[in-house]
């Protein structure tokens, strides 16, 4: 490709300035979770005149700090897994069979994506209390109902990734595996399962990261005992003084295992969408 | 589809009993496999459509006839007794003369600003960035992995980082544009006034336009490498190209990519609640918190249902819209 004499400078100036404004607020995070209360609470500086390890140990007193780490990594890990379960079971019926309401199906699910989250968080929050109600069991504030709801968050993108996966899948391979006598369900799972692997993973991460960093929900399906990190975050906010570097150093501790994970998925992902976007 | 699902997968259970997978000549076991390939498929999506129709489905039908009663904090555990308020909180809710439905049309076109300032940017910064970064260089890379670490950053991690930044007093953007570049003197507020829509807008921008380039990088992949090599034997220059290579191919990616982010922007709640707390100030009140606050501050779901399914209808209506302009448009080129 020729490209004019100034391009080369213009992407530099313009990919820096992107780069300033994506990672400044990751270093004032950084640098701010290592400063005493006292520096956060004066004027900023850019570089921390005293650094402390303590906001990373004090984190954990001021808010329940663990039990919500605890909580979201329970809600986050079982709806994840019970997500892509789901998503398997559904991908192959798309990838593999021209069934009747296969297009309806497909388009449904994705619709689902455009809902404001809004619109039934108000329902579903009365479903929950009056089917508690009638059980018995108190399921408004369970982590189960939580866990439900984020399963089906993460389902449609799922799908239609696992979609684009299992399609990559030669038909062939699954149909010798039916002639040495496997099931459907034997080829799905012997064969076009282990095939598929890389996109399996990276749709488990994808709903893991959907159920860690999720609101709206948390916000309002729960109690103190089964808050997640999501609202639980905000506790250092609003008691009396603002404790910035503990707000900053638990930030950063709550997003290292989604990160990493994102970042190992990224690959991934890119060719997810890739061979989505093909189709 | 849901309607046809229960009875195939029922009719295909039977088969199975009766086969079984156990044995009998080759002309029976014909029989249970046929009906299989016919059931299986519905039986595999079973738990997705159960699913889908529990958290989603039932609830927006619960939530349009949530619409029509006067559902306030004294039915909450006894819905069903609420009273039949007809039409009621939908009249409130367009009435722009009332105080409700003012606040609501407020808030609806501090919406669309805030969503058409938020994808234009976010859109402009992902293209940029993808047709920028096309071309291998050194560091692309690691530049590619840093541009997307704000999207992978949980919602609230990010976003609380942006607030400390906004405070007054401590915050960085007021020591960069007080204290080091001198270009007032007053510490100006950034989370309260008029100021804080424009904190939201770079926030939603800053988490949201890496979605944009990974899309669109994803999207570059597949244009083939000779069209680019074919159109600069024949001359093309570099912003020819673009034109008439990049941006056409890239049409099917674009098409989806912006009503993803215009929905998502639009029903964007996370950002505002994170940024603001539970009471957004006036100049940055979204839709959805709006909503929120109308329901769960006041209890009174009867009318918050009502404004979620206007939001609802507004949203089914602009993605028609949007949907049956760009693919005739698409079809014609």
């Amino acid at each position: 490709m020729r490209e004019p004499r100034w391009l080369p400078w213009a992407r530099v100036i313009f990919l820096g300035l992107l780069g300033l404004f994506t990672l400044t607020p990751l270093y004032v995070m950084a640098t701010s979770a290592l400063k005493p209360l006292r520096d956060v609470q004066g004027d900023f500086s850019w570089i921390p005149v005293t650094v402390t390890l303590q906001p990373f140990s004090d984190m954990w007193r001021t808010v329940p700090l663990a039990r919500y780490f605890v909580n979201s990594l329970v809600v986050a890990s079982i709806s994840a897994v019970a997500s892509v379960v789901v998503a398997v079971f559904a991908a192959y019926a798309v990838s593999r069979y021209r069934f009747r309401g296969r297009r309806i199906f497909s388009v449904a699910v994705l619709s689902t994506q455009m809902f404001p989250g809004i619109l039934f968080l108000l329902p579903l929050f009365m479903i929950f209390v009056n089917l508690g109600n009638a059980l018995g069991v108190e399921l408004y504030g369970s982590r189960l109902a939580l866990i439900i709801t984020y399963l089906t968050f993460s389902l449609p993108f799922s799908i239609w990734m696992l979609v684009g996966y299992f399609d990559s899948v030669p038909t062939a391979l699954d149909e010798a595996a039916q002639v040495d006598g496997s099931g459907p369900i034997g080829a799905l799972l012997r064969v076009v399962i282990p095939a598929a692997m890389p996109g399996i993973i990276a749709v488990t991460i994808y709903a893991f990261m959907t159920a860690w960093g999720e609101v709206l929900f948390a916000s309002v399906m729960t109690d103190e005992s089964t808050r997640t990190l999501a609202v639980g975050l905000q506790a250092y906010a609003t008691q009396n003084d603002v404790y910035w570097n503990q707000v900053m150093a638990a930030s950063l501790v709550v997003s290292v295992p989604v990160v990493a994970g994102f970042l190992l998925l990224q690959r991934y992902l890119v060719q997810g969408l890739t061979a989505g976007a093909v189709k | 589809m849901v309607v046809s699902t229960p009875s195939r997968s029922g009719a295909w259970r039977g088969a199975e009993r009766g086969g079984g997978d156990g044995g009998g000549g080759r002309i029976t076991r014909l029989i249970p496999v046929r009906l299989r390939r016919v059931g299986l498929p519905y039986l595999l999506i079973l738990p997705a459509v159960l699913l889908e129709l529990l958290i989603h489905l039932v609830p927006m039908v619960i939530g349009v006839g949530m619409s029509f009663l006067k559902l306030t904090q004294f039915f909450i555990r006894n819905w069903l007794a609420a009273p039949f308020a007809g039409l009621g909180n939908y009249r409130v809710a367009v009435d722009v003369d009332s105080a409700v439905g003012a606040a609501l049309l407020h808030s609806f076109l501090v919406t669309v600003a805030f969503t058409l300032l938020a994808v234009g940017l976010s859109w402009l910064f992902g293209m940029c960035g993808a047709v920028l970064m096309q071309r291998p260089f050194r560091g692309r890379g690691v530049l590619r992995t840093l541009f997307l670490v704000p999207y992978a950053l949980p919602i609230y991690a990010g976003v609380i980082t942006w607030s400390f930044m906004f405070q007054r007093d401590s915050g960085m953007i007021n020591h960069v544009l007080v204290e080091q570049l001198h270009l007032t003197d007053e510490h100006p507020f950034w989370l309260i006034g008029g100021n804080s829509f424009a904190s939201l807008v770079v926030v939603a921008v800053w988490r949201l336009w890496p979605f944009a380039f990974l899309v669109l990088t994803a999207g570059l992949q597949n244009i083939p490498e000779d069209l680019y090599e074919a159109s600069a034997i024949d001359g093309a220059s570099w912003w020819r190209q673009v034109r008439t290579i990049t941006l056409p191919l890239l049409r099917p990616v674009n098409q989806v990519l912006v009503l993803v982010l215009f929905l998502w922007n639009f029903n964007d709640f996370n950002t505002p609640y994170v940024l603001f707390g539970k009471s957004a100030p006036r100049e940055a009140d979204l839709i959805s918190i709006h909503i929120y606050q109308s329901s769960f501050v006041t209890w009174n779901f009867g009318s918050g249902a009502a404004m979620s399914v206007l939001l609802l209808l507004f949203l089914l209506l602009v993605t028609t819209v949007y949907l049956a302009l760009t693919t005739r448009r698409r079809i014609r080129a």
